[in-house]
């Protein structure tokens, strides 16, 4: 699905590399223990700036979302705006894909599993019902 | 000695701009303009008496000059549509302190027409545009209603608790040549309208104006000297809050904690409980939230919104009046709709609103900016106590 493309920081150009290479990367507290996202060079939880980069499982699930019907251009059919929480623990926006955009189709509660699309230079995780994954 | 809360700062004039909805041939500017100086006309007041100046949108110095104003005090918070709620509690701080003695806040958008107005969108490598805009998340339909169905769900309602907000809201606006949907509507033809971001439907959505509102506010012992004094309205306490820039980033999608938090603290400063409020603004761009306000407010219980709007009680005769003037859903919205919101409070203190309650003594106002992220809330009173 096209749609407009990040422009990284240095603070967030890891996230942005692990996509490219097919990895779903967030930030660890090693003082705290929590992950967390947005990245930033310290643990928003604790403060700590003892904080190290993981690459995720890419699993999650479906917390809340909207079938947009007007998107903007370029994107021209209805798009799944969701709300999903890691297995981790943080919560992101993304999109789920592979599936009609149907409220039938989406319950509350999916299992969900991180897949890239390729928009240009990026590739931008987004996800997928579980049992579709392969 | 003048204090921020209690009743110590005193709006006194208030007023919208002259025409509101579609307004091509006024600039963004200029609204805050017109706005401006019939809140003046109002307070009895002039440009000359303003010393202190608070906006969002344009900078506060780009209204000052623009106005002829030479302050000594500004303001330019800027928070979304709740900027306002924070205005008024800025501005109550600075008289009392001695910084500010007659403050001017403004607000104008030219949200339909869009003339004279930036660009849109988030910065391409800001938080938002790397992790929310890339999904879609960039329109207010399709990013600050996200977190509803979770909402819901959690609560065991369905999208039919979004119909009954458009309703009892829409009956409000019935008839008031200044709302822009103003007919009567039900619950069935509210659902079976086509989805803009499912389970949102077109009237579950505000409308989208042009237009702009202004406030002037002073110490109450000043007020009294005015030749509309009987028409003060006071600040008796106000909060504000804010949590995550980004809708995926709350806290807790069903309940947003920036609510819990301004409000009470407005409630405290206020020193008054819920059963002291006579009426309701409930900042409502999407009809979510009305729902999270009610509840996070601690007006009814977690789950209760549903139940208590669609029983009645916060329509004429109900027991919590809210968005009297049929709210952004109805009336108007610009784009930063909290100055509407206080506008409504006044007038309905004043006794002057289009659809007048009986007796209303104290109003809260709840405001929301930039979608989740921040809040505002305002109690406001026609009697010093």
């Amino acid at each position: 699905m096209p749609g407009p493309t990040p422009v990284p920081t240095p603070d967030t150009a890891p996230y942005w590399e692990g996509a490219a290479a097919g990895e779903l990367r967030v930030q660890q507290c090693t003082s705290c223990g929590e992950h967390y996202f947005y990245p930033r060079p310290f643990c928003p939880l604790c403060g700590s700036d003892a904080v190290e980069w993981r690459v995720t499982a890419g699993r999650a699930t479906l917390v809340s979302y909207v079938i947009n019907h007007r998107p903007f251009p370029p994107v021209e059919e209805p798009q799944v705006v969701a709300l999903v929480q890691l297995d981790e623990g943080p919560r992101m926006m993304t999109n789920v894909v592979g599936v009609e955009p149907l409220p039938a189709n989406l319950p509350l509660g999916l299992r969900l599993q991180v897949t890239f699309e390729q928009r240009g230079e990026h590739a931008i995780p987004v996800f997928t019902p579980a049992e579709a994954a392969r | 000695m003048t204090t921020m809360h209690g009743g110590g700062i005193a709006i006194v004039g208030a007023s919208e701009t002259t025409a509101i909805g579609s307004l091509p041939d006024i600039s963004m500017l200029n609204l805050h303009a017109d706005a401006a100086r019939n809140a003046l006309a109002d307070a009895g007041l002039t440009t000359t008496d303003v010393d202190g100046v608070a906006t969002a949108g344009p900078l506060p110095h780009e209204v000052s000059h623009h106005l002829g104003i030479t302050p000594r005090w500004l303001d330019g918070t800027m928070v979304g549509g709740c900027s306002f709620m924070l205005h008024v509690r800025h501005a109550a701080a600075a008289i009392a302190a001695g910084a500010a003695d007659v403050v001017l806040v403004t607000h104008g958008e030219s949200g339909r027409s869009r003339v004279g107005m930036g660009g849109r969108g988030p910065n391409p490598s800001s938080a938002q545009g790397q992790f929310e805009a890339v999904y879609g998340a960039q329109a207010p339909y399709s990013t600050f209603t996200v977190p509803a169905l979770h909402f819901l769900q959690e609560r065991g309602l369905e999208r039919e608790a979004l119909a009954q907000v458009v309703v009892a809201q829409r009956e409000w606006a019935i008839g008031n040549p200044r709302a822009s949907r103003r007919t009567p509507t039900t619950v069935a033809a509210v659902l079976e309208q086509p989805p803009v971001a499912w389970p949102f439907s077109k009237d579950m959505c505000c409308v989208v104006t042009d237009g702009g509102g202004a406030l002037v506010l002073m110490s109450s012992e000043r007020a009294a000297d005015l030749p509309a004094a009987d028409r003060a309205v006071y600040l008796l306490g106000s909060g504000e809050s804010a949590e995550a820039p980004m809708v995926s980033q709350m806290a807790d999608p069903g309940s947003f904690q920036a609510f819990r938090r301004a409000g009470a603290e407005a409630f405290a400063t206020a020193g008054i409980t819920h059963d002291d409020v006579d009426h309701l603004m409930a900042y409502d761009a999407f009809a979510h939230l009305p729902l999270y306000m009610l509840e996070d407010l601690g007006f009814v219980g977690r789950g209760e919104s549903r139940d208590f709007i669609a029983d009645g009680n916060t329509g004429r005769g109900g027991r919590l009046p809210m968005n009297t003037n049929g709210g952004g859903l109805s009336y108007t919205h610009t784009g930063m709709y909290g100055m509407f919101a206080i506008q409504e409070a006044v007038r309905q203190l004043r006794g002057e609103a289009f659809a007048q309650v009986p007796d209303v003594r104290t109003s809260f106002v709840q405001g929301v900016g930039m979608f989740f992220a921040a809040a505002g809330s305002l109690v406001l009173s026609n009697r010093r106590p």
